[in-house]
């Protein structure tokens, strides 16, 4: 009944994830009012979020330049999610960085604009049917995301954003280089001009594709999204631009562009899968998502300032992500996708958290933040329940995803679940004597009452814990015909 | 005449790779702005003499905007912003000239033997031109590795475009949206490098980005 309206809307669902955020980066870029832009800027991610959720229920055919199917869906509905919820929390951060000076009603209007850009580039990549499209959209949202982290005009901030910036552009262009290559490959088989870019066609007949030109293409890809995803010896831009930017974009980063670029390496994977002749990209995959998990692990040792920390947990979760997918088989990438929801979700209510601490205390150094659960109940709390969210405990769903990550890889490979394990328990001890330090003790520094609301970062928890106890049958099952057409 | 139009094309490729190697050692600031330049006239050619022989209009489009862009309106406007912020003067080299250059050489090497080997099937025209536009691309990362200076890392990046235009050219029926694209990116890619040069000077008094180094957000 209800499927039969949605069939009959004006707009079709996909036109419509994409036009909302267009055109609302254009309207905010005009309107001069700040306050009401800010609440815009959430009721425009949630008319996207919307839009998104009836893909689920009308699946368009699949267009030249437009397509939906079960993997790229999982990604659309939770970055339109993690977006709106993000943007709600946005409208009471920037509240308070108005009142301290830090954003001008001018850069505000910018602010909002480009976080618009953002989903528009993130939702248009993700639907891309056509590789080079993809491409277009990753550098949109990429250049807007520059812009946004450089948007306090301090010198860690300039310094972050130039850093982002030249380690940015230079994946982007060697991921081009790879996606030159990929037409390359296919153009003999499927013939010159639009359809040899175009996803549905390259995995159909991705078995008779040039073997040597994909391998070649298939590094140039990984190296250049691998940078985007922020996997080891690759991930230098990373903590500088959580960390200098402003709170919500550090949110948006940890949780949707990272996927979004790993995304783009799964699908380039499932075309090499495809085809017998070509290397495997799993080995690759894994190893370059062990060393991440297992360098960030003990990188977090060493962090000073909070914000830094949480993005080497980000860094240590994509590994674990690329090296779930990187094992292949129905059940790590069940796991994987799992532990990539989980983790988006988890990542962006602590920086929802982070976010408000370092505003009341008006610091982000650990050092000067101290008996948080004292100071701060429910803000303090909030933060411990992320952390041990993200730091796999269980009964929350991170606990689930990691614990069939490394089950499955005892079954496959024993020698590769010690490293595995090992990593695990390096970042678990780090990030438990920091929350330590954090959350108790005697309070130090502003005792202010949080100007917050906590019901994005709440939300988001609760999902995460219900995920952890119950999963949907329904959800079970499109995850697992997810795995299976991952290979 | 099949073997000539074979021959101008790799003869223009190949020059581009040679201005490549010019990028790497110039060590004044005006003399790399006008060795960028000619590295997009190549570029032009290259791209015009590939429209010609494909008997594909649509190139035609892709080498005026390398011209116009990349050869005139960017040189110009760096040369413009060099003088204004006053740094007009040597660049310094990381290792140095002569190591650069023997790493350069290796490089190109390595781009031959990997895309010659990869592309034994493709035809002789586009297999010879990814070898040489992976020679420029490596080129220019090289070059970004080596300076220190943001005006010099601009123009290694942007000989690192000129390089995927060269691929893209190469291959042939490549639709013309990742052309328009890449020019576009250049286009917006420097708009955000000049707001960031200026923000740049107006924190720091220098463009050397040695000087970001030294603030390190993680200072105790």
């Amino acid at each position: 009944m209800i499927f039969e309206w949605l069939a009959h809307l004006p707009v079709a669902p996909v036109t419509a994830v994409l036009a909302i955020p267009a055109a609302a980066t254009i309207v905010l870029a005009v309107l001069p009012w700040y306050r009401p832009t800010a609440y815009l800027n959430v009721v425009a991610t949630l008319a996207t979020f919307l839009a998104a959720l009836t893909l689920l229920a009308v699946r368009p055919e699949p267009g030249t330049y437009l397509f939906v199917d079960d993997l790229n869906i999982v990604f659309v509905v939770l970055g339109t999610f993690v977006g709106f919820t993000t943007s709600a929390f946005s409208a009471s951060y920037i509240a308070h960085e108005l009142e301290i000076g830090r954003l001008t009603p001018a850069y505000l209007r910018f602010y909002h604009a480009m976080y618009q850009a953002l989903m528009f580039g993130m939702n248009l990549a993700l639907l891309a049917n056509n590789i080079g499209l993809m491409w277009v959209a990753i550098e949109l949202a990429t250049l807007s995301t520059v812009v946004m982290v450089g948007i306090y005009r301090t010198h860690e901030a300039l310094e972050a954003a130039w850093k982002y910036f030249i380690l940015g552009s230079v994946g982007i262009a060697l991921a081009l280089f790879g996606t030159i290559l990929v037409y390359m490959a296919a153009r003999p088989v499927i013939g010159e001009g639009h359809d040899a870019m175009v996803w549905t066609e390259l995995s159909t007949k991705a078995a008779a594709l040039n073997p040597e030109l994909l391998n070649v293409a298939f590094i140039f890809l990984i190296l250049g999204y691998g940078t985007k995803v922020g996997l080891a010896p690759l991930h230098a831009w990373l903590p500088d631009a959580h960390a200098e930017g402003p709170t919500p974009i550090s949110a948006v980063l940890s949780g949707l562009l990272l996927n979004v670029a790993l995304y783009a390496v799964l699908r380039f994977k499932i075309i090499l899968a495809a085809n017998p002749s070509a290397i495997n990209p799993g080995p690759l995959m894994a190893s370059l998502g062990l060393l991440s998990l297992i360098f960030a692990g003990f990188m977090l040792y060493r962090r000073r300032d909070i914000k830094r920390m949480f993005a080497y947990s980000s860094i240590e979760h994509m590994g674990l992500i690329a090296f779930a997918f990187g094992m292949g088989g129905p059940l790590a990438n069940f796991a994987g996708l799992l532990h990539m929801m989980m983790h988006s979700l988890t990542k962006s209510a602590i920086f929802f958290a982070v976010g408000h601490i370092s505003q009341v205390k008006g610091t982000q150094k650990i050092a000067e933040i101290r008996g948080l659960t004292e100071s701060h109940p429910v803000l303090g709390w909030g933060l411990v329940l992320g952390v041990v969210a993200i730091a796999g405990l269980p009964p929350l769903g991170i606990f689930m995803s990691e614990f069939l990550i490394v089950t499955s890889t005892f079954a496959r490979e024993p020698l590769l679940a010690i490293p595995l394990v090992l990593g695990l328990l390096i970042a678990f001890g780090a990030l438990m004597l920091r929350v330590s330090e954090i959350a108790f003790g005697e309070p130090v520094g502003s005792m202010a009452r949080v100007e917050a609301s906590y019901v994005p970062m709440f939300s988001h928890l609760a999902l995460v814990a219900l995920a952890g106890i119950y999963l949907p049958s329904p959800l079970v099952a499109w995850f697992q015909n997810v795995a299976r057409l991952l290979g | 005449m099949e073997r000539i139009f074979l021959d101008v094309a790799h003869m223009l490729a190949g020059g581009l790779v040679l201005v490549s190697f010019m990028l790497l050692y110039q060590d004044r600031m005006f003399g790399l702005l006008n060795v960028f330049a000619l590295h997009a006239v190549v570029l032009s050619l290259s791209v015009g003499w590939q429209a010609h022989i494909q008997g594909a209009p649509h190139l035609y489009a892709t080498a005026l905007i390398a011209l116009v862009l990349k050869a005139l309106i960017i040189p110009v406007a760096l040369h413009r912003v060099v003088i204004k912020l006053g740094i007009h003067r040597t660049i310094e080299t990381v290792g140095g000239i002569g190591p650069t250059m023997l790493a350069g050489i290796g490089l190109v090497a390595l781009s031959m033997v990997v895309m010659l080997r990869a592309t034994a099937a493709a035809d002789p025209l586009a297999r010879e031109d990814l070898a040489f536009a992976l020679a420029v691309v490596l080129l220019g990362l090289l070059m970004m590795v080596t300076r220190r200076n943001a005006v010099s890392q601009i123009v290694g990046f942007m000989s690192l475009e000129n390089g995927l235009i060269l691929a893209a050219t190469g291959a042939k029926g490549m639709p013309l949206v990742v052309e328009i694209s890449v020019a576009f990116s250049v286009l917006v890619a420097f708009i955000v490098i000049g707001v960031f040069l200026f923000r740049i000077r107006e924190r720091f008094d220098t463009v050397d980005v040695q000087a970001l180094d030294d603030f390190r957000g993680e200072r105790r």
